[in-house]
């Protein structure tokens, strides 16, 4: 099967400002893939380039087959598509919104799965729209999107403003999609839910792309953390690829490139291991080390020395 | 194992006690500082179009001989008493006045409706006044500051006035009443607004409710002035507009009519604390109810969505031109009677064409008026495309299979139909008002729906210039309609007499169309205005195509 959405040197300014500079994006028929990138990073615009409510100024890109500026009313009957600030009609009931998002895709309308969703994420839908909080808003579009039957499914920042539960509700609803066969495109800078999700990642920042792969691939090229009670002192200064390292006491902190992973094991048991953690990074600390700027290339090579 | 540095924490203070009007003034800066384009542009229509007006009759009708013509017409002619009110004197002085002083009141007063539901009842809504809130602000405090500013705008337009007028060569007292009129109907459509503000939980619709005391308004002082001695002229001193003739500016000041407006923005002004220190915070003065759980069957596609968030705009007008042009309609008897019974004028109405064609010349004007309205509400409709873009509102149908044609002329076939629908309603309304209190309901009615129909093609242009805009101007949209329908009401309330040459006059598609009752149909002018309209709406749909959706 092709790529459900496949973007090559996409560019878009807005006036002076560059939103879009280049940026690269191939998602797979069938995945959830996770949309990283900090608050300004190009996510939105890339998103509604996808949708052809903005044109882009130059690169290539395709929407389940087409084009999304000049198909796009055919291609948005297999997407739907939750924006990252729902803003909704004050006047009509959130059910009545859901019907007709439904309608304007060309939906069968499915009222089964409608009512159960409703009931998952424990909507009021006879409330006007005036009346929703936040949460409830982004409910009424998620449960909208999640009813329908696209192919496709477009969530830019999905859970802001989703409480803990309906979060965990959200969550099982995606898994429940990637069984179904569903593609997915989820935006996000909520990483534990990019970890627990997606299949795939790519991480945008500045309107580039920085990183895309699965996550084992991500972890290849990065640092396990390292935390171990030892024997004796160490020092870890005269290692490469050691970063970050701390010591307190008898105990070390590091994060260790997982070329050097062999090597540095090697000489903490020399010295004699109580105890040892070795984790993959987290999400987390792919996201802190590709937005923390600049200053990321001194990073690599700068080791903290012990307070 | 970043490198971000921290912000230091704050210090904590304990700040001092506050009242409900703490931080009025903070909010009255941020106020000016958001209507730093929008204030100049409303003070400089009412300022600038006054005195320009002003300028132009005291270079035009210097002389009384120039005068006698417009001040025979101003004395008897009931169009133009229904339009501009009662002519109080034959001065250059009096005839501004009489020419502007009503119109000029209006303005202000949609300026005051304008600033104040933005600063209240729409920052409400928007919740922009939540964030406001939290801060330390006093529980009157953003009501107290959209006041403030309002109420400052009407004082400068005065001042300013107060200056100019004198300047170009007219009397000192009669300028500062007629400057004085004008702002104190700001000052009093300033305190409706703050009422209109507490009521509905919808800013749309509290100005509508405000917009529509001005209609009242506008419509209770016509009927009073039009129907002349024989007639109701009490209606005259009801509502604010009327107040600016009662006045008498350049004619014998009434100054103790400055009491009217005066008060009423004292008691409004009280009226709307009191209630918001009532009501919750983004309540009306009825709560919502729950409605349906799901969508009716209707609810499906761009335009049924147009038409369930459009229809109570128009259910409003609806009713609204309903009174309005019944009334103005069964007004036409007291004409006919004034005519048949005024032995003083019989020479002035005989040289106007006599009884007939003097009730044809006024309910012309009705239609006229109708038209005019009809164009603003059907350009207020096209700009609601903007206004659900801006919102963000657009997104969710246009990522729908809707593609963008689809959803622009979704709105534009409701204001399309809405702007016929309320030309019809002028027309049916006034011949049955007409019809019924001189007899022959049934002719009037056919004759008057006629008379109303012919305004569509003019109105759909104007309509027309506000969908171009949106399409290929989005940001200036609003900005390009409202100087077109403001420029048509220039040319075709006030451009004869300004004496303005044809050439100019004709820019206006409301010249082109036929007076009626009374003048015969050329169908070249309305085909052509029809066909421009349509190109005008074609193109704003195009640039639609073409352009990024904000």
């Amino acid at each position: 099967m092709g790529n459900a959405i496949e973007a090559r040197g996409l560019r878009k300014r807005f006036g002076k400002a560059t939103a879009l500079d280049g940026l690269d994006l191939t998602v797979r028929t069938g995945e959830v893939h996770a949309f990283l990138g900090p608050n300004g990073a190009g996510k939105t615009t890339t998103i509604r380039i996808l949708l052809g409510l903005l044109r882009k100024d130059a690169g290539e890109v395709s929407l389940l087959g087409g084009d999304p500026w000049r198909n796009a009313t055919a291609l948005h009957g297999r997407l739907a598509y939750v924006p990252g600030d729902v803003t909704l009609w004050p006047n009509l009931t959130g059910g009545e919104i859901i019907d007709l998002l439904a309608r304007l895709r060309g939906d069968s309308g499915e009222l089964k799965r409608r009512q159960e969703l409703i009931e998952r994420f424990d909507l009021d839908p006879s409330k006007k729209a005036r009346a929703y909080s936040k949460g409830n808003r982004q409910k009424v579009a998620l449960i909208a999107a999640l009813a329908s039957d696209a192919q496709l499914l477009l969530f830019d920042e999905p859970t802001a403003g989703l409480d803990p539960l309906m979060e965990a509700a959200f969550r099982d609803c995606v898994s429940a999609e990637r069984q179904g066969g569903r593609t997915v495109l989820l935006s996000s800078h909520i990483l534990a839910e990019a970890e627990a999700l997606a299949d795939r990642v790519t991480i945008i920042r500045a309107g580039r792309t920085v990183e895309t792969g699965t996550l084992a691939e991500l972890r290849h090229l990065t640092r396990t953390t390292v935390d171990a009670e030892l024997d004796g002192q160490f020092a870890p200064d005269a290692l490469p690829g050691v970063h970050d390292a701390v010591m307190e006491g008898t105990r070390l902190r590091c994060e260790v490139d997982n070329a050097a992973l062999n090597e540095v094991l090697r000489r903490l048991t020399a010295i004699g291991v109580r105890t040892l953690t070795c984790r993959p990074p987290t999400l987390e600390e792919l996201f802190l080390r590709h937005y923390s700027g600049q200053n990321h290339d001194e990073e690599r090579v700068q080791v903290t020395p012990a307070p | 194992m970043t490198t971000v540095s921290a912000v230091p924490a704050a210090t904590v203070r304990t700040p001092p006690g506050g009242g409900p009007l703490t931080g009025t003034r903070a909010l009255a800066t941020l106020a000016l500082r958001r209507d730093r384009v929008m204030l100049p542009i409303w003070l400089y229509v009412v300022i600038i179009g006054v005195a320009s007006n002003a300028y132009a009759f005291v270079q035009l009708y210097k002389t009384v001989s120039s005068r006698t013509a417009l001040v025979a017409s101003g004395e008897s002619n009931p169009a133009l008493l229904f339009l501009y009110g009662r002519l109080n004197g034959d001065s250059v002085g009096a005839l501004t006045a009489w020419r502007y002083g009503v119109w000029g009141s209006l303005i202000a007063a949609l300026m005051s409706v304008f600033l104040v539901m933005r600063h209240t009842r729409g920052d409400e809504e928007a919740g922009r006044l939540e964030l406001i809130g939290s801060a330390r602000v006093g529980r009157q405090a953003p009501l107290a500051s959209a006041i403030a500013v309002a109420a400052g705008a009407s004082v400068v337009l005065t001042a300013a006035l107060c200056v100019l007028l004198p300047l170009l060569g007219l009397p000192a007292a009669g300028s500062a009443a007629l400057a004085l009129a004008i702002g104190t109907c700001g000052l009093a459509f300033t305190g409706i607004s703050a009422v209109a503000a507490q009521l509905t939980a919808g800013a749309r619709a509290a100005r509508g409710l405000a917009v529509g005391v001005l209609g009242a308004a506008f419509l209770a002082r016509a009927v009073g002035d039009a129907t002349g001695a024989g007639g109701p002229a009490w209606l005259t001193w009801v509502l604010p507009l009327g107040w600016t003739e009662m006045l008498r500016p350049f004619a014998g000041e009434r100054w103790w009519v400055l009491a009217l407006p005066l008060a009423s923005f004292a008691a409004a002004t009280w009226l709307a604390f009191s209630l918001a220190a009532r009501r919750d915070h983004g309540a009306g003065l009825f709560p919502d109810r729950p409605g349906r759980p799901d969508a009716s069957a209707a609810l499906r596609g761009p335009l049924a969505l147009a038409w369930r968030l459009q229809w109570p705009a128009l259910a409003g007008w609806a009713a609204g031109f309903a009174v309005m042009f019944a009334v103005c309609g069964a007004a036409g008897k007291g004409i006919g009677q004034l005519v048949a019974t005024s032995g003083a004028l019989t020479k002035e109405f005989t040289r106007l064409g006599g009884q007939s064609a003097i009730v044809n010349a006024y309910l012309a004007s009705l239609m006229l008026l109708g038209g005019l309205v009809a164009a603003a509400y059907g350009v207020s409709t096209v700009l609601r495309l903007h206004t659900e873009e801006a919102a963000g509102r657009a997104d969710p149908v246009l990522a729908g299979s809707v593609g963008r044609v689809r959803w622009g002329l979704s709105h534009l076939l409701v204001a399309f139909a809405g702007t016929a629908v309320l030309l019809a309603i002028a027309g049916l309304a006034t011949g049955l008002g007409y019809g019924l209190s001189v007899g022959g309901a049934g002719d009037q009615t056919a004759r008057m729906l006629t008379a109303g129909i012919v305004q569509l093609p003019a109105a759909l242009m104007v309509v027309g210039v506000a969908a171009l805009a949106f399409g290929a101007l989005p940001d200036a949209c609003v900005a390009v309609s409202w100087t077109a329908v403001g420029l048509v009401v220039l040319l075709n309330i006030f451009g004869q007499a300004l004496q303005l040459s044809h050439w100019v006059l004709n820019i206006s598609p409301f010249t082109h169309v036929p007076r009626l009752p009374g003048g015969s149909v050329t169908a070249t002018p309305l085909i052509a205005v029809s066909v421009i309209a349509v190109v005008l709406c074609a193109s704003g749909l195009a640039a639609l195509r073409r352009r990024d959706v904000a």
